[in-house]
């Protein structure tokens, strides 16, 4: 017979009552914010009886544009999340002198760190320019939807799955106190023997399986979906970036799934892959992390460069300069990126010749991006530049990412690394580059995006204030912490004995409050576009004078994308057609083939956080529940043939002809 | 040896600095051991060089922004201008030509600062002597503390590292738990120390001195506190603090160091004046507990040079790892409550 | 570079078309997308491959290759993965020919091979657990299990879909729909016989010898 205690351990694995944090009293006022909050915006939604809306038109949508702006809107949550970290990170190492040590005790303020690095890279940044690729790409090649609609939904769920799973760390046990890439020892079960770094694991095990599918999708798009006559050198630029980034993806984050897999066998099964007795090696590790991890930040930028090249031909009124020769920088970019990675490591002691190799390796990225940096110098150049936001954005790209770009050739002299990793000095170069590059690369892609998604521009005043205080604070929050990596400092200390420091953590803490009035702006200017929807009105469907083929729809375009598929003749497109006497067709519309939506992404994410959390807390019986359930509704999703339908041509007709009407009305 | 960074250095360029920036305490650009002075320049040198192209770009960006503004009616516009071979050429020879010039520069210094070469001069001034004999200081990065060895010497300290000026330092480094990373900036660049593995760095400290020494990679709840202190001090006051060391009395036997191996913080400087001549292999062979197999003995067996053990008799992984600790007891304690450092 | 020269194949009474007039569609992303996939799945093996090499020979004193292989038994294992290619193959031959029950029934001895294959391999897992030669004895035994285990688990999942597409054909016939996953099917059923070929030199032959 089973003892009390067996079947305890046996329905509930590790949990117990005390791995809720109670005695936090940080995590209880968080738990309550969140849950009040959670409560208002359940009830708000019920109240509004939106429920049935949300389902159908958007949880179960298909339509890639509908889940390119769901991938923003996590994004943007999981930035509040990420943010925070960052602000109570910033408050610790500012107050933390004097002998004092601060508000924050190591064993939060180590979990604060890895779960900013962890939430910022997975859950905010990949999210933001997955979404901008997942919205754009198919409407700039002509195309109705994704090569595989119903694995886009699932590639979306997969992702929120995975930062509810990190998500529930901060209620339920702890996160990981590893910093965001664990390297063992310290991330082995010896080490870390709670279930922080079992939570780390599973969400990113999860979201993976969605980015991977992701990038399968992009490329098998691009590749295959094409209107015709758009060769791959006509193609938008912004595609030929989401191309090579979808490419690094399906190229790199297999790694990331086999070192996860192995750390995880390490520390459920007792292996010994990465320990360091029995045989293991943690610098296998180190170098299979890394290995993903470098071509991970090209990711993220790649997709940027793409925003920042439709910008500035755009408000420029200008042909992009040296486009083919952008094209092959993206290229070589894509293929540099996988034979640097050791530059994260100099210090672990390989040889010379090893270490100078991976350094020159580093510094030739640097020749195909100063390209990309004056090929848009040159597009400026004779050209007559708009300052709308996406524009200040760009600007303020070119500047700061050359500053942290610099800093990042000078990091990849080995012996210069020396002195400076794993410094404030790192801390402000990676940060220079992602904040200078891919969050602006964001803010100018969502603000230049967002009157085709919704039919309404964005408030320019709060937009420029989100980008003016975002700039300013980036400098005050980053521009100290280079200075303190030359006085010596190391990265995630949690107190400091030299008082001559202060000074400097002030500054920069007083940069992420500007940061802080940046990110309110930015939700401000949202709902103040919202409120003003009908005076920021996008009627035709090119309010920036566009150039490419997206432009060319209503603003928000139909569930089709395009009434005919269009033939393309040139790159940079709708600039062609409307130069040429398009004429917009009024007439023989024809039924359109479209997917259905399914309810199967969502079952799946919601199985797969039930196995992630039964995973961490050893739950058996639930996780093979969860795997069969996972399993079920996979082969019972296949069984099901009809997954399209038709629009009649009539329904085609009439949103056509509404479309004629509003844009008559215009004139 | 003049290298292309002393001709440059001598040119005065890099004179001005260290008054500049010694207000600020920028201790990575002012630093007092040879090897973090070359480093030193080289990070001054690159750093021009970028700047070369760095400078003008940002000029160009905002100069361009601000003349081809819509406004500004007066620029010419040319709406189809998209393309120029000469400018291409330009464009990627320029960064093409810096990034050889510092690739090259870093060929050369990523060897001649190569943590395992041994030094081939004392300072830019003072070179090697032939018979000169460096000192060996075997290094331990423990839970959060560090341990140094002097081999030569017959002595061990904890959080307390002392060396003479002008005398080339051979370190040797392990870790007994967890990566960590030794890292003094006056002194040298850092070499991460690892579990089962030993690193290497060599050094020399040319300024007497106190200097701050501690871990620069993340290992867990007593990170923040895992300092040290190095002293560089003239040969008689080197002796004399050895003769300190001696003085003390206490001696690191395999048992004191399990003790002190044990996960604590802030722990205060200790002494000893003797130690166990084959501890640090052992801890390096991660047998410091007897009833582990050393890592050496495990790669002769699987070599096939050694026969194995009877089963039962030494297990190859350690039965307890050093630093589990049952959940309520996961906040260490300082060793001797009441000291501080 | 103005205005490119228009296609002339694109261009009506001189003026460029600009849209289609009838129902265009694209080419199946399928085939493509599911060989990406299979190339990912490559990369994984790549990296257990890559830490296999790394950690092959770390034996922490305990049993190595040399010991442990059964390569009788791992001959019979590997005939019965490539005899199911090959029934594999002669289902996509009855495929094309477009019969049904052919197909169904070279399915059902290819999920057999597979079976067997599963089967052996799990009592050679069992019998080294069992000698005290389980993946957490050492580093090399932990590469061993994982490489060999995860390539075990694709031929399961692989089982799997096989045996769902069966009741699907049998269901719908060899429709378009069925013919793209038959194809997607077969791709991956030989992608792992030749991971395995993979396996078998590299860890068990040279293991050995």
């Amino acid at each position: 017979m089973l003892s009390n205690v067996d079947l305890m351990t046996f329905l509930f694995g590790k949990l117990t009552w005390e791995v809720i944090p109670l005695h936090e009293p940080i995590l209880v006022v968080t738990f309550a914010v969140v849950a009040l909050g959670g409560a208002a915006m359940v009830g708000a939604l019920t109240y509004f009886r939106v429920w049935g809306y949300l389902w159908n038109e958007w949880f179960t949508s298909i339509d890639h544009k509908k889940i390119g702006i769901m991938y923003i809107a996590f994004a943007l949550v999981m930035l509040l999340r990420g943010f925070a970290d960052a602000l109570m990170m910033r408050l610790q190492q500012a107050i933390a002198f004097n002998g004092s040590e601060g508000y924050l005790p190591p064993h939060h303020y180590d979990q604060i760190f890895t779960a900013h690095g962890v939430i910022m890279i997975f859950f905010v940044a990949m999210p933001f320019v997955t979404g901008l690729m997942n919205f754009v790409v198919p409407l700039q090649i002509g195309a109705r939807d994704v090569s595989f609609p119903f694995l886009n939904n699932f590639s979306f769920w997969m992702t929120v799955a995975g930062g509810v799973v990190v998500m529930l760390s901060l209620f339920i046990g702890e996160f990981a106190k590893t910093g965001w890439l664990a390297y063992p020892p310290l991330s082995g079960i010896a080490y870390s023997p709670d279930v922080g770094v079992d939570y780390y694991i599973w969400g990113l095990q999860i979201a993976g399986i969605g980015t991977l599918l992701s990038g399968i999708n992009l490329i098998a798009t691009i590749l295959k979906m094409r209107a015709p006559g758009m060769s791959m050198m006509k193609m938008p630029i912004f595609t030929w970036t989401a191309f090579c980034t979808n490419v690094l993806i399906v190229a790199a984050f297999p790694v990331l799934t086999a070192v996860l897999a192995m750390l995880a066998l390490d520390r459920y099964a007792d292996m010994h892959f990465f320990t360091s007795e029995a045989g293991g090696n943690p610098m296998m590790y180190v170098n299979l992390i890394w290995i993903w991890g470098h071509p991970e930040v090209y990711i993220l930028i790649l997709p940027a460069f793409g925003v920042f090249s439709e910008v500035v031909a755009t408000f420029s009124a200008k042909r992009l300069f040296g486009y083919t020769s952008m094209v092959y920088a993206t290229v070589v970019i894509t293929i540099l990126s996988y034979i640097v990675w050791l530059h994260h490591f100099f210090t672990m002691g390989s040889g010379a010749s090893v270490n100078a190799f991976f350094g020159i390796t580093t510094m030739i990225i640097s020749i195909p991006t100063g390209a990309k940096i004056f090929n848009w110098l040159f597009t400026m150049y004779h050209g007559r530049i708009r300052y709308e936001v996406p524009m200040l954005w760009t600007i303020g790209f070119m500047v700061t990412f050359v500053i942290g770009g610099m800093t990042g050739v000078l990091l990849a002299v080995p012996p210069a690394d020396f002195v400076l990793h794993n410094s404030l000095f790192l801390v402000a170069h990676f940060h220079n580059v992602i904040i200078g590059g891919v969050v602006f690369g964001v803010f100018a892609g969502i603000t230049f995006w967002f009157p085709k998604a919704f039919g309404f521009q964005l408030d320019p005043f709060w937009g420029k204030m989100s980008f003016w205080f975002w700039l300013v604070g980036f400098y005050f929050a980053f521009m100290p912490l280079y200075v303190l990596g030359l006085m010596g400092v190391t990265r995630r200390m949690n107190q400091f004995d030299d008082n001559s420091l202060q000074i400097w953590f002030v500054l920069a803490a007083f940069g992420a409050f500007l940061i802080l009035i940046g990110i309110l702006s930015f939700l401000i200017q949202i709902v103040v576009s919202i409120r003003n929807r009908e005076a920021l009105r996008d009627i035709t469907g090119d309010p920036w004078n566009g150039r490419t083929l997206e432009w060319s729809t209503s603003s928000p375009p139909p569930a089709y994308n395009f009434a005919f598929t269009p033939v393309v003749h040139d790159h940079d497109s709708w600039w062609f057609m409307k130069k040429h006497g398009y004429v917009r067709p009024e007439e023989g519309f024809i039924p359109i083939h479209m997917p259905k939506n399914t309810s199967t992404g969502v079952i799946l994410g919601g199985l797969s956080i039930v196995f992630g959390f039964a995973i961490v807390w050893h739950i058996w019986w639930m996780v093979i529940g969860a795997l069969i359930a996972m399993l079920g509704v996979t082969i019972a999703h296949t069984f099901n043939y009809k997954r399209d339908f038709y629009i009649p041509a009539a329904d085609v007709a009439r949103v056509e002809s509404e479309r004629t009407a509003l844009l008559s009305a215009e004139i | 040896m003049r290298t292309p960074l002393d001709i440059i250095a001598k040119s005065g360029i890099l004179a001005a600095l260290p008054v500049l920036l010694s207000s600020c305490n920028l201790v990575v650009m002012a630093p007092s051991g040879d090897i973090a002075v070359q480093q030193r320049d080289l990070i001054v040198i690159s750093t021009i060089l970028m700047l070369l192209i760095v400078v003008p770009v940002i000029f160009l960006i905002l100069f361009f922004a601000w003349r081809y503004r819509q406004s500004n009616t007066d620029a010419k516009y040319e709406p189809e201008w998209s393309h120029s071979t000469r400018l291409e050429v330009i464009i990627w020879a320029a960064p093409l030509t810096i990034i050889v010039a510092l690739g090259a520069i870093t060929w050369i210094s990523t060897h001649l600062l190569d943590p395992y070469r041994p030094l081939s001069r004392i300072s830019a001034t003072e070179k090697l002597a032939e018979n000169a004999k460096p000192l060996t200081v075997e290094v331990v990065a423990l839970d959060w503390k560090w341990l140094f060895f002097y081999p030569e010497l017959g002595i061990a300290t904890v959080n307390q590292l002392a060396a003479p000026v002008n005398v080339p330092i051979n370190f040797k480094l392990t870790a007994s738990s967890v990566m960590n990373s030794f890292y003094v900036p006056a002194l040298a660049g850092q070499i991460y120390a690892m579990p089962g593995m030993e690193t290497k760095l060599h050094a020399v400290i040319n300024h007497p001195g106190e200097y701050e020494g501690f871990s620069a990679n993340y290992s867990g709840a007593g990170f923040s506190n895992m300092r040290f202190s190095f002293r560089g001090m003239e040969q008689g006051d080197f002796d004399a603090w050895v003769q300190t060391v001696k003085a003390g009395g206490e001696n690191l036997s395999r048992e004191a160091y399990l003790d002190l191996a044990k996960p604590s913080e802030r722990e205060p400087a200790r002494l000893y004046a003797s130690a166990d001549p084959e501890l640090y292999n052992a801890i390096l062979n991660m047998c410091a507990d007897k009833s582990t197999m050393c890592m050496s003995d495990m790669a002769m067996i699987d070599a096939g040079l050694i026969c194995r053990a009877p089963p039962g008799t030494l297990s190859p992984v350690a039965a307890l790892a050093p630093r589990q600790m049952p959940a309520a007891a996961r906040q260490s304690e300082p060793r001797a409550p009441g000291l501080s450092l | 570079m103005s205005d490119t020269a228009l296609d002339h194949t694109l261009v009506r009474d001189g003026k460029p078309i600009f849209h289609l007039t009838t129902e265009h569609h694209p080419e199946s992303g399928t085939l493509v997308g599911f060989w990406i996939y299979l190339m990912s799945d490559c990369l994984i093996f790549a990296m257990l491959f890559a830490t296999y090499a790394v950690l092959g020979q770390s034996y922490a004193g305990g049993p190595n290759p040399k010991e442990l292989f059964d390569l009788p038994l791992v001959a019979v294992n590997t005939a019965m993965l490539l005899f199911s290619s090959i029934t594999y193959g002669f289902a996509m031959l009855q495929m094309d020919k477009g019969k049904k029950n052919a197909v169904i029934g070279w399915l059902a001895l290819t999920g057999l091979f597979g079976l067997a294959f599963l089967g052996i391999e799990l009592y050679e897992f069992s019998h080294l657990i069992h000698e005290g030669a389980g993946p957490s004895r050492s580093a090399f035994l932990s590469a061993f299990f994982t490489l060999v285990g995860t390539h075990g688990l694709h031929v399961t999942t692989g089982i799997i879909w096989m045996a769902t597409l069966m009741v699907q054909v049998s269901r719908h016939g060899l429709i378009p729909e069925n013919r793209r996953r038959l194809m997607c099917l077969s791709m991956f059923w030989h992608f792992l016989d030749v991971i395995w070929i993979g396996v078998f030199s590299v860890v068990y032959l040279m293991g050995v010898l």
